[in-house]
């Protein structure tokens, strides 16, 4: 076993931590950012199409690109790859990994959790029918395809509607396997529409909503799914089940974030399921901060990187014994608002919030209190992160509601 | 003639109406390349391609490419087609071509990420 004092201790190698990375090193404080992989990235790596970036680096990349990108930022040599966090000790800064090497352990005086987010697996669906080979969720069916050039099977019903559904289905057409369809079971897609373009339309693939899959046919291999279409609430209507034979099911139904290292002692948010952060992007733990999809779902990486940079910076400051401002005042969800970003904050400087609003809308207002912040003359939808500055809060008091309210 | 589309530039995905008379109008785009894109969508629609490209003696069997401009959607089966009978040497490098003007499509397929020559 071995020691090492460090002052920025970065977790996760993703884009967030990547992010944290720059920031935190420019500050010259000693930083460490450990992976438990191979090689940094997280998803980007495994993410071959474009859309990246177009806020960060002003043209868009595919995911690799936005990776290296990042990499060539990064002017420091930080990045220790296959190294695992097992445990951090929140009284006395110690962080707990293992590598190569056997058990290290790291004596922090800043933390930045970057670990991502996970996919939900199948089970979580319930369905009925033996457990069977040939079900894989999207990101290890895009992990096989894209990485390591294996493809899942001949013929694929994807389930889901997500982002990473729709580049899977698209992928594995491109591929040469048989995409029947894509089943979605609420009444619109999850994902954004220019995916419904550009990766079914363009290719002829279906997609099914309202529908959802109700039986899993197979004795080893899958060899059938039986999908149905559902009522209001979701519930299979009798009658319209229709079998198809497939050997592969891909499913995409959300991803969760990973903050199994933290939640037993930072205050936790239920409906971002991430921690509860302010402006600088820290928990309600002074030395530990947070970004990217452990904080909240992302849909966009140039989020991601913002947050990451945010949190490495005030890591930093914090390691450097500097005073942060106490981020005493808090937001409310207010009607029709989801996930929401950040909880609390100081008043101190303009920042950004980003929320999603729980149902579509085509014209919308956002407001603070009783007062009217944004007017959205578009679409709004769950499935798509808004982000706006925020700077006067002069008229508020120590507790802001926020909600998003239909219009004519 | 009226034309209801979602301009896919970027991920806002703006709600086009596209009046095609003549001259092409826009309502709906937030930025001009909405307009740019409806006025494609009618006429010639295209898309950039990402895909992968096998690689010999790298430290991955594959390397991720695009094409660095949008080629014509009506080849994009023939395009994919020719990539999967392609094999290059590693090292490559981000942004070196692999297909100079493919299909003669004005586009060049090139490597959007680095795979090093395996030791
Ligand atoms: C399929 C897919 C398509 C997407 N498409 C787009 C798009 O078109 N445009 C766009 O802008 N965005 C897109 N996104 C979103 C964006 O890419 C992600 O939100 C972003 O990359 C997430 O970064 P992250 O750093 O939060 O997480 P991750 O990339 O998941 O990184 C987390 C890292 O932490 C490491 N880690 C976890 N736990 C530990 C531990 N205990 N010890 C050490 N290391 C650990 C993991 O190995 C991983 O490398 C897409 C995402 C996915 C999944
Ligand atoms: S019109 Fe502009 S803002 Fe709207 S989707 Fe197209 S590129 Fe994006």
């Amino acid at each position: 076993m071995r020691r090492e004092k460090v002052d920025v201790l970065i977790v996760g190698g993703g884009a967030a931590g990547l992010a944290a990375a720059i920031s935190a090193t420019k500050e010259g404080v000693k930083t460490v950012l450990l992976e438990r992989d191979r090689s940094t990235g997280g998803v980007l790596n495994q993410c071959i199409h474009n859309g990246f970036g177009l806020h960060v680096y002003k043209e868009e990349l595919t995911g690799p690109e936005f990776m290296e990108r990042m990499w060539d930022e990064l002017k420091e040599d930080v990045i220790r790859p296959n190294y695992t966090v097992l445990e951090i000790k929140p009284k006395t800064r110690e962080v707990v990994t293992l590598s190569e090497e056997g058990l290290v352990i790291f004596e922090v005086k800043a933390l930045v959790m970057a670990t991502g987010a996970r996919e939900r697996p199948l089970s979580s669906l319930q369905i009925p029918g033996s457990r069977v080979a040939g079900v894989y969720t999207a990101g290890v069916a895009q992990k096989m395809v894209n990485i390591y050039n294996r493809l899942p099977g001949r013929k694929v019903l994807i389930v889901g509607s997500g982002d990473i559904g729709l580049i899977m289905a698209r992928r594995l057409k491109i591929e040469g396997m048989d995409v029947v369809g894509v089943v979605e079971i609420m009444p619109e897609p999850g994902g954004l529409i220019r995916n419904v373009v550009q990766c079914l339309e363009d290719f002829e693939i279906p997609l099914w909503l309202s529908h959802t899959v109700v039986e899993i046919h197979g004795d080893q291999r899958l060899n059938a799914v039986t999908i149905a279409k559902v009522d209001k609430n979701k519930k299979p209507i009798p009658g319209t089940e229709r079998k198809i034979k497939v050997d592969t099911l891909v499913t995409s139904v959300g991803l969760i974030p990973q903050n199994e290292l933290i939640e037993g002692f930072v205050e936790m948010d239920p409906i971002n399921k991430g921690p509860i952060i302010d402006e600088f992007m820290r928990t309600s733990i002074k030395w530990i901060f947070a970004a990217g999809n452990n904080v909240a779902i992302h849909d966009l990486v140039d989020f991601v990187y913002e947050e990451g940079k945010i949190a490495g910076y005030y890591a930093a400051l914090i390691s450097k014994n500097e005073k942060l401002p106490d981020s005493d005042k808090r937001f409310l969800r207010g009607q029709n608002v989801g996930v929401l970003l950040p909880q609390r904050f100081s008043q101190k400087k303009s920042f950004k919030i980003y929320l999603r609003p729980l149902k579509s809308f085509k014209k919308s207002i956002l407001k603070f209190d009783d007062k009217v912040i944004r007017k959205f003359n578009w679409r709004i939808r769950p499935s798509e992160m808004i982000d706006l500055v925020v700077k006067d809060f002069n008229n508020f008091g120590p507790n802001v509601t926020v909600e998003v309210n239909e219009i004519d | 003639m009226i034309k209801k589309m979602t301009c896919i530039s970027c991920p806002i995905g703006c709600e086009l109406t596209v009046f095609v008379n003549g001259e092409i109008k826009v309502e709906g785009n937030r930025c001009p390349r909405g307009l740019e894109y409806a006025k494609n969508e009618v006429t010639n629609p295209k898309r950039i391609l990402t895909i992968s490209v096998k690689v010999e003696d790298g430290v991955m069997e594959l390397v991720s490419a695009k094409t660095d401009k949008p080629v014509p959607k009506k080849m994009l089966h023939e395009i994919i087609e020719y990539i999967k009978g392609l094999k290059i040497k590693a090292p490559v490098k981000r942004g070196d071509i692999i297909v100079n003007d493919i299909l003669s499509t004005g586009a060049n397929l090139v490597a959007t990420r680095t795979v090093l020559k395996k030791d």
